[in-house]
Formats: C-alpha cells, sequence, structure tokens
C-alpha cells in the first residue's frame, strides 16, 4: 500500500510539474484572456481615430458624447449578460426599449399638471413625482415583457432565441398600437439624463454616472451574490444545478425579468437624453448589446460572464461607428465592422473552449 | 429454519448499524424492483453493494436518498425510524449520494461547486474566504494532495480529479452516509487507486460509506462488507473476510453460494 501510495506521489508531482512547464507566461496569458484583448482592441480604436482625426475624435466633447452615447446600451447590456451568462439570449431588447419609452410616456401623459400634462411640462418645471411616474411605467413595461420571456423559456421550454424573437415583434406591435404608430416628444425627464449630480467631472453626467451605477450593481451581484453564482450554474451545467437543489425554472424566470427590467431602465433613459419615444427605433440594439457581451469575454454557451468585460464591450459598436463619422468613412461600414468583430469574438470563444476541453 | 436464514441473520458487523433497512419493496407498475430488501451500512465501514444490471441497485439507492419512497418495509437511521421521501430530508439525516455522472459545474472552480445551493455569506455577498478555507480543510481532511488549488476550474481537472471534488462536497456538510454509485468505472488504473483511497479514509474517518461497484478489485481492495442484490433480492450480505471473487460473482449472477444466500426456493421466486 505505501508503495503504492509513494508512486502516486511521485506521478502528482510529475503531473504538477508538467503542467506548471505547460503554463504560458504571465504576459500571455493576460492577452489571452478575453477581456484584455478586447480592451487592447478598444485602445487600438480609440488611438487610431485620434491620429486619423486629430482634434476631432480625442476631444473631451467627443469623448463625453460617447459616453452618454454608451450609457443606455450599457445598461441593456448589463441586464444581457446575465441572460447570456444562462446560455440564454434576449433578442427582444429593442422591444423592452420601446415599450419602456411609450409606457414612461403614457405615464407621464395620465398626470395633470397644472393646465396640461406631465408630458408638456418644460424641463425646468419638472418634478420628482413626474419622473417616478415615468419610471415606474418603464419599469412596468420591462418586468412584463421580462416575465413573458421567462415563462416561455423556463417554464414552456421554448428556445431563448425563438421565445424572444417572438417578444421581439409582439412588444414592438403593442409599442406601435399604442401610440398609433405616432412618437410624442417630452421635456420632462431630461434632467435625469443631461443634469450633473456631481459637478465638477467633465464628461461625468448624470446619464453617464447612472450607467456606472448600474455596472456596480451588475457586477456585484454577477460576481458576488448568491444570485449571480446560481446563473452562471444554471448556464454552467442546468443538470448540476438541479442536482443540488437549485429551482432551476424560478432561477431562469428572475434572470429573464432583470433582462426586461434593465431593458425597460434604458427605454426610460432613452426617453429621458433622446425628448421622444422612437418607436421603429433602436432595431439593432439587441444585435449591439450581443456583441458588447460577447466581445467583453462572456461566453455565448453560458456559464462564463463578465460585467467588466460587457463595460469595455459595449463601447467598441459606439467608438467605430462614431469615428467613421468623423473620419469621413460612411457609417454603414460600422454594421460590417460590428457583424466581423461579433463573429470574429464568439469564434475565439469557440476556440477557447476547445482546448479547453482537450484535456 | 434452514441454514440460509441462519446465515443471513448474523450481521456482518457487530456494532449496531447507522442505517437499517429491513424488508424494503418498490414497485413501478407491475414490476416489483425490489422485493422485501434487507441492507444495513456501518459508520467507519464501507458496504459494497453489488449486483447485476437490474438487480435493482439503483432502485435502492434512490430510495435510500429519498428520490421517491419505498412501498413498504422499515427505514432505520441511527436506531431510529426515518421518514425520507425528499432528497431534502435525505440530507438532513447526513446522507449523500455521489452518482455516477457526477453533474459538476464545468466552468465553476472547486470551491463554487462544493458549496453549490449552500453558498456561505457575509453581509449578504458571498464570503469567498471561508468557503475556499472550508473546502480546503474539508480537502485536508481526506489527505487529498491531487489538487493543486481549489481556484481551478473543473474544467481543468481529470476523472479522478473530478471524482475526489464531488466526494469531498458530499463530506462536507457534517455527513454522516456518503453513497458512491460506480466512482471509478471512467478512471484509469493510478487515478482508481486515488479515488478507492479516498473511499477507505471517508470511512476511517467515521462515515458510513455504500460503494455501488461492478468492479471486484475494488470490492475486495476497499469493502469491510458485501450486499450482494439479486433479481431484487437481497442475496447476502456479509463480510468481505468470508468472499473471495468467485464467490462474489457467484452471488451476483445465481444469487447464493455454496451455504452463502438464498435458498433453492427463494431463487426461484
Amino acid at each position: 500500500m505505501s508503495e503504492t501510495t509513494k508512486a502516486l506521489d511521485a506521478q502528482v508531482a510529475a503531473d504538477a510539474a508538467a503542467a506548471e512547464e505547460a503554463r504560458p507566461s504571465r504576459l500571455r496569458q493576460l492577452v489571452a484572456t478575453p477581456i484584455m484583448a478586447t480592451l487592447a482592441f478598444l485602445a487600438v480604436l480609440l488611438l487610431a481615430f485620434s491620429i486619423l482625426a486629430p482634434g476631432k475624435f480625442g476631444t473631451t466633447s467627443n469623448l463625453t458624447l460617447l459616453a452618454q452615447n454608451v450609457a443606455i446600451l450599457t445598461v441593456a447590456s448589463v441586464g444581457t449578460t446575465f441572460v447570456i451568462a444562462t446560455a440564454g439570449i434576449d433578442l427582444s431588447i429593442p422591444s423592452g426599449i420601446i415599450l419602456g419609452e411609450v409606457f414612461a410616456a403614457q405615464a407621464l401623459m395620465m398626470i395633470s399638471a397644472g393646465d396640461g400634462k406631465a408630458i408638456d411640462v418644460p424641463a425646468d418645471q419638472t418634478r420628482a413625482g413626474y419622473v417616478l411616474a415615468a419610471l415606474a411605467g418603464a419599469l412596468v413595461a420591462g418586468l412584463v415583457i421580462g416575465a413573458v420571456n421567462g415563462v416561455l423559456v423556463a417554464y414552456m421550454r421554448i428556445p431563448p432565441m425563438l421565445a424572444t424573437l417572438g417578444t421581439l415583434g409582439a412588444g414592438l406591435g403593442v409599442a406601435l398600437l399604442i401610440r398609433k404608430g405616432v412618437n410624442v416628444a417630452t421635456y420632462a425627464l431630461n434632467p435625469v439624463a443631461t443634469g450633473t449630480l456631481i459637478p465638477g467631472v467633465p464628461g461625468l453626467t448624470n446619464l453617464v454616472l447612472i450607467g456606472l451605477i448600474v455596472v456596480v450593481i451588475g457586477y456585484v451581484a454577477l460576481h458576488h451574490s448568491v444570485f449571480g453564482r446560481h446563473t452562471l450554474a444554471i448556464g454552467s451545467s442546468e443538470e448540476a444545478a438541479r442536482r443540488v437543489g437549485l429551482r432551476v425554472e424560478r432561477h431562469l424566470l428572475k434572470v429573464y425579468v432583470l433582462g426586461g427590467l434593465a431593458n425597460g431602465f434604458a427605454g426610460f433613459l432613452s426617453l429621458a437624453y433622446f425628448s421622444t419615444t422612437s418607436v421603429g427605433g433602436h432595431t439593432t440594439d439587441n444585435l449591439q448589446a450581443i456583441t458588447a457581451v460577447a466581445l467583453g469575454g462572456t461566453s455565448l454557451f453560458g456559464g462564463v460572464a463578465t460585467i467588466l468585460g460587457t463595460l469595455i464591450g459595449v463601447w467598441i459598436p459606439a467608438v467605430l461607428q462614431n469615428g467613421f463619422i468623423i473620419i469621413g468613412v460612411n457609417p454603414y461600414w460600422q454594421m460590417i465592422a460590428v457583424g466581423i468583430v461579433l463573429v470574429l469574438a464568439v469564434w475565439s470563444d469557440q476556440l477557447r473552449r476547445r482546448s479547453q476541453n482537450r484535456r | 429454519m434452514d441454514r440460509e436464514d441462519e446465515f443471513m441473520a448474523t450481521p456482518a458487523h457487530p456494532e449496531t448499524p447507522l442505517l437499517s433497512l429491513r424488508g424494503v419493496t418498490k414497485s413501478f407498475g407491475a414490476v416489483d424492483v425490489l422485493k422485501g430488501v434487507d441492507l444495513d451500512a456501518w459508520s467507519g465501514k464501507v458496504t459494497a453493494l453489488v449486483g447485476d444490471n437490474g438487480a435493482g441497485k439503483s432502485t435502492l439507492i434512490k430510495g435510500i436518498a429519498g428520490i421517491y419512497g419505498f412501498d413498504g418495509g422499515t427505514y432505520t437511521f441511527e436506531g431510529q425510524p426515518a421518514q425520507v421521501a425528499s432528497p431534502k430530508q435525505a440530507n438532513d439525516l447526513g446522507i449523500e449520494v455521489v452518482y455516477q455522472d457526477l453533474a459538476l459545474c464545468d466552468n465553476l472552480d472547486v470551491v463554487a461547486n462544493m458549496f453549490l445551493g449552500r453558498e456561505a455569506l457575509s453581509g449578504g455577498t458571498l464570503d469567498e474566504a471561508t468557503m475556499e478555507q472550508r473546502a480546503n480543510e474539508t480537502l485536508k481532511g481526506l489527505s487529498v494532495r491531487t489538487l493543486k488549488s481549489v481556484r481551478q476550474n473543473i474544467s481543468s481537472l481529470s476523472g479522478g480529479q473530478r471524482q475526489t471534488v464531488a466526494i469531498a462536497r458530499a463530506v462536507l456538510w457534517n455527513s454522516k452516509l456518503v453513497i458512491l454509485d460506480e466512482p471509478t468505472a471512467a478512471l484509469g488504473v493510478a487515478q482508481t487507486e486515488q479515488v478507492l483511497n479516498l473511499v477507505r479514509r471517508l470511512a476511517d474517518n467515521g462515515l458510513a460509506v455504500i460503494l455501488i461497484s461492478h468492479n471486484m478489485n475494488d470490492v475486495m481492495q476497499v469493502a469491510d462488507n458485501v450486499a450482494a442484490l439479486y433479481l431484487g433480492q437481497m442475496a447476502a450480505q456479509v463480510s468481505t473476510a468470508q468472499l473471495d471473487r468467485a464467490r462474489i460473482v457467484e452471488l451476483i449472477t445465481s444469487g447464493r453460494s455454496g451455504d452463502i444466500g438464498l435458498s433453492a426456493k427463494e431463487v426461484a421466486l
């Protein structure tokens, strides 16, 4: 017995040594992690556009604009990071956002303000109550569409791609019906987006601040809470999660509701920033959000997810678009570039998985 | 009363068993899978549960683990009659099962897997330090030296290491009885040896172990007693010292071996 043990120990030591040898250098390891690769790619893009458009791209005002544009998509992307972490997908992001806008606008229309309605008050006469009512409307919209997604996926076992494709179309239809196909403008929510709660920091408008807060909440929820741990476990192996007693269906429902709420909230922010609903708009927000999440290193096959990666990934489509416009390239090229980048990101995820499973 | 029955009445170990089943039955529709099975498991002992495919091993294990209840018979745990109708109730008693397919989350690390569903918290967030420490202590208590770090992802582990993690997870919760379903079935020689050593240490640490195995070498090497199921009946549960490979195989294939096992009449049932 002791001889066997000795032989075993020797083998274990040999295994460990071999593993040590096979381990690549620190630097190569760092670059090999998707989040670092994406960060490097983003840095290259920023540098390239700064050189190609000196005095135009790298300015504080342009970068502030970029941050504003990115903030709304960041909120939706943080929510969808959780969905993708379960090996799911949410194509209904646009309808969540648009319904959020529409419900927020409808809420403002129901509130009397002086002679008219809250939706018509100018930005400097708005009240916290109006803002909260609009926020509640947007969150209700997100909650409903998220809950429908969750029930379809978790309890009715419809593949997420098709379930959310259904709610994408149906949600847009509902928004058009409510608005009768006509957008409505409001300035009542402007201070939410354009004001500065913390003055003195360049670029840190409320919109950007809110985006950052959402990222922090998402980070803690995904990486340091039981909720996030169970989300990753279900994405990694539903059977293993079930075996240890996790209520998989209920958890999936919660994740899709969370995704819906994030989209509804993004709709609220969109209405606040653009001062108008946008039925018929936002059509590629799902593509952009999924691209951002995948670029950040979250695996579309579930079980691996990173909020910080999403925060970095969300900048790439925006920087490409903004940069192309500034250097005078037809911005339609951005769509092509984003498509290529998305496929490359997923491909590298595939390669990573294959090399992991080779053991 | 004939000789066989007298022999069955002699327990494999003198101590009071931790788990004691008497005459348990289970039917699925018209099929009687368990026809009055007796089984004992003792703290500090490894009980090998052997039997051919379809003998009722899985049904017996699932009944013990509370996946479903037995139809009849008595279930005694620590000398008390126990009602075990759900996996939760079995866990509460201190019964843990390591299934053959392990069911670990590949993308999570060892600590996360060991604590999945029962995470330690501090201030509402995951208490990684405590979980890591307890995982390390548990592995150390089992003299596991094959894992370099408890922060490795499961996907980077070998089959034997995965089995080790699954077993360590089962003993983390002050469990008293650990049931292992063919833990060495998919392993190479060296890894089988590691896992069998681990199984032995579980018993040496005072746990009751039920080991399901088709491998007679494994059984002879680590089991203190052998319980052989034959077509839904317990052919015999006797001390390993009274058996050799050939006799175990005989018990598995024909329900009796020499003076041990079912009587000719019972075999015919």
